[in-house]
C-alpha cells in the first residue's frame, strides 16, 4: 500500500513548489487538472466558545463583495500578520498544539510515527513526542481503532489515522458499535473522545478502492459527529475542535487538498464543529457543498458571476449534524438550493441534506432542490472516466442556470 | 510462589495430571534482554514444541479435582493454596455467580427480562479465579456472558439485576441490558454483543496503563486489564491482531479464553483447525497456558502468575481455561446438540462442589459456615430482585440523554439554537 502514495502527484507531501499554491492569478481549469482553487475570503465567524472571538458583533457577519472571487489576501483572521502554510501543515500545527496542550492526546495509525504520515500530517511529531504518543501500528485497522476506543474510555484522547479513509471500512465494526454507541450503552459512564481522521475522496487516478467517500456510510451511526475540512484555516480549526470535543468526531480530509496554501492567524483558534461556513454571500441561489467540491463550486461561481448570477456558496463543513440555521437562513433568502457533493448519489450526504431541507424549509423553496453528486460508479482508473464521475464546474453552471429559470 | 512459568515448576506441582491429560503448558519462553524500548523485537525465543498431546482433547482422561486433592494430601508438602479467608471469599463469589444466574433464568421465564440472556453457570471458577486477584483500578472486559464478571469485579447485584430488568437504576441506566454491563467505578469496560469486539478495547485499556506509566510518568501505574472471551472468538481476526499488538508493545493484559467447547451449536473441534488455543500464544511471542477451568484453585494459581507478569511489565499472557457451561448458549437456546454424557461429565466437575469439598476436607471451613454463606447470598439475590422490581422504568426524557457526551453534537436547529437547548429535547419528544 505504501508504494502508491509515493507516486501521487497532487498528494506529494513535501513539495511546496509555487505551482502547488493556488492563488487567484494562477487558477486554471483544465481537463487534466480537474480542480483549481482561487484565493477567497471566507466569512466564517469562528464560534470558539469563549476563546478567540473574531467577530465582536455577533454570530453572523456578512459583508457583500461584488466579485465571486475576492482578491483580498487576508483570511478570516483578525490579525494581518499570521503565517502562510499548506493544509497538511495546518493539520500538523493543530495536532501539535493540542498535543502540547494536553499530554493525554496521542496519535495512532499506520506509518504516523517514523514515516511522518503518508501525507506528512504527523511529520516530526514522533521525534518530538516519542514513539508511544505517536504510535506506529501494525496493519490492523479494526483492532487499532478498537484500541484507540479502549484507550479513550480509560482516559486518553487518541487521534486515530486511517492511512486512507477507505481503510477505515475495515474498522467499521469498531466505529459503529463501539465509537458511536458505547457512551449510550454504558449509560453515560464512559466517554469516547476520539478523533478518527484520514484522507478520502477522489484523487488523481488512484483507482476505485483508494477513491472512496465514507461520509455516506458513516452518517447513520448514532453518537458520532462528522466534519469535513476544506481550507488550511478550517483544517486547523476543526482538528483542534475535534480533539477538544468530548464526542467522537470523524474528520474527513481530501487527498487533493493537502497542498492548498493560505495565511492563517498566529493566535490560538478553533472552528466550531457544528457550524457551516459562508464562503460567498449571494442572492439568487444557495449552493451547499463541502470539501473539494467547494473549489469546483467557486470556479463555477466565477463563470456564473460573469453571466450575471449571484450565487450564495456555503461550505457546510459539519456533515453530521447539519447546521440548519445557516442553511435555513440562506434558503429563506434565495429560495433555490443546489447541493454539490463528491460522494455517491445514492444515500449520500446530499440525499440527507435534501431531506432535511425539505422537511424544515419546504415552504421557502421556489424550485425542487437539485443535487449534483458523483456517479454511482466505482471510480475508474482512466483519467477521462474519473473526471466524469465527479461533478465538474461546467455541470454546476448548467445546474444553476436551470434552477434559476 | 514460583515466578515463572517453568516446566520444572509444573512438574512438582500436584496438579500435574496424568501425561495424556491436557493440562499442558509450554516450556519456558526465554526472553533475552527484555528491552526497554517498546519497539522492535530483539528477543530470542526458545520453544520446545509440545507436540506430544493428542489432538482429540476430550479423551475423558481428565482427572477430577477430588482425586487430585487426594494425591496432594499424600505428597510430602501439605501447604494449602489458600487461607480460610481467601477460601470463603472465593466460595462466596462463586455462589453469588451461580445463584444470580439461576435467578436470572427464573426471572426471564417470568417475563421480567427479555432479549438475549447468556448465563454463566459452570464457568464460575474462571471469573472468580481471575477477578478476585485484581485491584479496583484494574480493568475487566468481557463478552455478552458478562453478568458474573461484573459481579466478581464488585458491581452490586442490585445494579446488575436492575439493568437486566431495564430499570433506570441499572448500572447502565437500563440502556445497555444483559450484554452490555459497564461500570466506571469498578472498571468493567463491557459487555459486548459481537464477539471479539471487546478484545481491542481491552488492549486499549492496557495501552493506557502503559502510557500512564511511560508518558504521563505516573510511575506506580501498574493497572492490569483482563480480556475474557470464548473459544469461538479465537478464530476471529481481532483476537490475533490484538495478540500481536499486545506482545509487540508488552502491554499489561491477560487474554483469558473461556473454552467451553461450544459456540452456540458449533463445536470448537468443528470450527478450529488447531483446537489447542493456548498454542497460539507463543506464535505471537507470549506464553500460552492451559488450565483446568473447572477448578478455581488451579485457575487462581495461573492467574497469579499471569497478572504478576503483566504488573511487572513483562507483557501479555494467553490463558486457555478448559471449562463448560451447564446451560445452553442463551435462555433461548434449546441446547439439543450437546451430548448428555458430556454434560454429565462436566456436571460432576462442578467448580463449586469441588471447592466446597476442598474447604471442608482441609478444615478451612465447616459445613455450617458454608451454609451460612449460601443463605446470605440467597438473601442478596432476593434483595436484588426486589430492588429491581421496585425501581422505576426509564422516563421518556432519558431517550436522548447519553447519545453524546457533549449534547451540542446534535447540532444547530433551524432556529439558530443548539438542539439540546430545546426544552422538547430534554423531554425526549424532540426529533433529531
Amino acid at each position: 500500500m505504501a508504494a502508491i502514495f509515493q507516486g501521487v502527484g497532487a498528494a506529494a507531501p513535501l513539495s511546496s513548489s509555487p505551482s502547488n499554491s493556488f492563488d487567484s492569478n494562477k487558477s486554471v481549469f483544465s481537463p487534466r487538472r480537474s480542480f483549481s482553487v482561487s484565493k477567497r475570503v471566507s466569512f466564517a465567524v469562528v464560534r470558539s466558545d469563549g476563546k478567540v472571538n473574531l467577530n465582536p458583533k455577533g454570530r453572523r457577519d456578512q459583508r457583500l463583495i461584488p466579485n465571486a472571487v475576492a482578491t483580498n489576501a487576508g483570511s478570516a483572521a483578525a490579525s494581518k500578520q499570521g503565517h502562510e502554510l499548506l493544509l497538511f501543515e495546518a493539520l500538523q500545527e493543530g495536532l501539535e498544539e493540542e498535543m502540547e496542550r494536553d499530554p493525554r492526546v496521542c496519535v495512532m495509525g499506520e506509518d504516523v510515527g517514523h514515516y511522518g504520515g503518508s501525507y506528512k500530517v504527523t511529520k516530526g511529531l514522533a521525534k518530538r513526542f516519542g514513539d508511544l504518543r505517536v504510535l506506529d501500528t501494525p496493519i490492523a485497522e479494526n483492532s487499532f481503532t478498537g484500541m484507540g476506543i479502549g484507550a479513550a474510555m480509560t482516559g486518553l484522547r487518541p487521534v486515530i489515522e486511517g492511512m486512507n479513509m477507505g481503510f477505515l471500512l475495515l474498522a467499521f465494526n469498531q466505529i459503529s458499535n463501539n465509537c458511536g454507541m458505547l457512551h449510550y450503552t454504558s449509560g453515560g459512564q464512559f466517554t469516547i473522545p476520539v478523533v478518527v481522521r484520514g484522507p478520502g475522496g477522489v484523487g488523481r487516478q488512484l483507482g476505485a478502492e483508494h477513491s472512496q467517500r465514507l461520509e455516506s456510510y458513516f452518517q447513520s451511526i448514532p453518537g458520532i459527529q462528522m466534519v469535513a475540512c476544506s481550507t488550511p484555516y478550517n483544517a486547523k480549526g476543526l482538528m483542534k475542535a475535534a480533539i477538544r470535543s468530548e464526542n467522537p468526531v470523524i474528520l474527513f480530509e481530501h487527498v487533493l487538498l493537502y497542498n492548498l496554501k493560505e495565511r492563517i492567524p498566529d493566535e490560538d483558534y478553533i472552528c466550531n464543529l457544528e457550524e457551516a461556513e459562508m464562503v460567498r454571500p449571494g442572492e439568487h441561489v444557495t449552493i451547499l457543498t463541502y470539501s473539494r467540491m467547494r473549489y469546483h463550486v467557486m470556479q463555477a461561481a466565477k463563470t456564473l458571476v460573469n453571466k450575471g448570477y449571484d450565487p450564495e456558496v456555503i461550505d457546510i463543513r459539519s456533515l453530521k449534524p447539519f447546521d440548519l440555521y445557516t442553511i435555513g437562513n440562506s434558503v429563506k433568502k434565495t429560495h433555490r438550493v443546489l447541493i454539490v457533493e463528491e460522494c455517491m448519489r445514492t444515500g449520500g450526504i446530499g440525499a440527507s441534506l435534501t431531506a432535511a431541507i425539505t422537511e424544515n424549509f419546504n415552504d421557502y423553496l421556489d424550485a425542487p432542490i437539485m443535487c449534483l453528486s458523483s456517479q454511482d460508479v466505482p471510480t475508474p482508473y482512466a483519467g477521462t472516466l474519473e473526471e466524469v464521475t465527479v461533478v465538474q464546474p461546467a455541470q454546476i453552471v448548467t445546474a444553476v442556470e436551470q434552477l434559476c429559470q | 510462589m514460583a515466578t515463572a512459568f517453568s516446566a520444572a515448576k509444573f512438574s512438582t506441582q500436584p496438579f500435574h495430571l496424568n501425561p495424556t491429560s491436557t493440562t499442558s503448558h509450554d516450556s519456558p519462553l526465554v526472553f533475552a534482554n527484555p528491552t526497554s524500548q517498546f519497539l522492535g523485537s530483539t528477543r530470542k525465543l526458545h520453544l520446545t514444541s509440545s507436540s506430544k498431546f493428542n489432538l482429540t482433547r476430550r479423551s475423558g482422561t481428565v482427572v477430577a479435582v477430588s482425586d487430585v486433592v487426594k494425591q496432594k494430601k499424600s505428597k510430602s508438602a501439605p501447604t494449602l493454596l489458600i487461607t480460610k479467608e481467601e477460601g470463603l471469599e472465593l466460595y462466596e463469589d462463586m455462589i453469588l455467580g451461580r445463584a444470580f444466574e439461576d435467578m436470572c433464568a427464573q426471572m426471564y421465564y417470568r417475563g421480567k427480562m427479555f432479549g438475549f440472556v447468556h448465563l454463566y453457570n459452570g464457568q464460575e471458577a474462571v471469573s472468580t479465579g481471575f477477578i478476585k486477584l485484581l485491584k479496583q483500578q484494574d480493568s475487566v472486559v468481557s463478552t455478552y456472558r458478562d453478568h458474573v464478571h461484573a459481579l466478581s469485579k464488585g458491581v452490586p447485584a442490585r445494579a446488575v439485576m436492575s439493568e437486566l430488568f431495564g430499570k433506570t437504576t441499572g448500572c447502565c441506566r437500563g440502556q445497555g441490558g444483559s450484554m452490555h454491563m459497564f461500570s466506571r467505578e469498578h472498571n468493567v469496560l463491557g459487555g459486548f454483543a459481537f464477539i471479539g469486539e471487546g478484545i481491542p478495547v481491552a488492549t486499549g485499556a492496557a495501552f493506557t496503563s502503559k502510557y500512564k506509566r511511560e508518558v504521563l510518568k505516573e510511575a506506580d501505574c501498574d493497572h492490569v486489564t483482563l480480556a475474557f472471551f470464548g473459544d469461538g472468538t479465537c478464530n476471529n481476526g481481532q483476537f490475533f491482531e490484538c495478540l500481536n499488538m499486545a506482545a509487540l508493545w508488552k502491554l499489561p493484559i491477560v487474554f483469558v479464553v473461556e473454552n467451553n467447547l461450544w459456540a452456540i451449536g458449533m463445536s470448537h473441534l468443528r470450527a478450529t483447525s488447531d483446537p489447542q488455543i493456548y498454542k497460539k500464544g507463543p506464535a505471537f511471542g507470549m506464553p500460552g497456558i492451559h488450565v483446568d477451568g473447572m477448578d478455581v484453585l488451579k485457575v487462581r494459581e495461573v492467574a497469579k502468575e499471569a497478572i504478576g507478569r503483566a504488573r511487572r511489565g513483562e507483557g501479555p499472557t494467553l490463558v486457555e481455561c478448559e471449562t463448560y457451561r451447564f446451560r445452553g448458549h442463551s435462555l433461548a437456546d434449546p441446547d439439543e446438540l450437546r451430548d448428555p454424557a458430556e454434560k454429565a461429565h462436566y456436571a460432576a466437575r462442578d467448580p463449586i462442589t469441588a471447592l466446597k469439598k476442598y474447604l471442608i476436607e482441609n478444615s478451612l471451613a465447616s459445613e455450617a459456615e458454608l451454609k451460612a454463606i449460601d443463605k446470605k447470598i440467597d438473601e442478596v439475590v432476593e434483595d436484588a430482585v426486589e430492588f429491581a422490581d421496585e425501581s422505576p422504568v426509564p422516563a421518556r426524557s432519558q431517550l436522548l440523554e447519553n447519545v453524546f457526551a457533549d449534547p451540542k453534537g446534535f447540532g444547530i436547529g433551524p432556529d439558530g439554537r443548539y438542539r439540546c437547548e430545546d426544552p422538547k429535547f430534554t423531554e425526549g419528544t424532540a426529533h433529531v
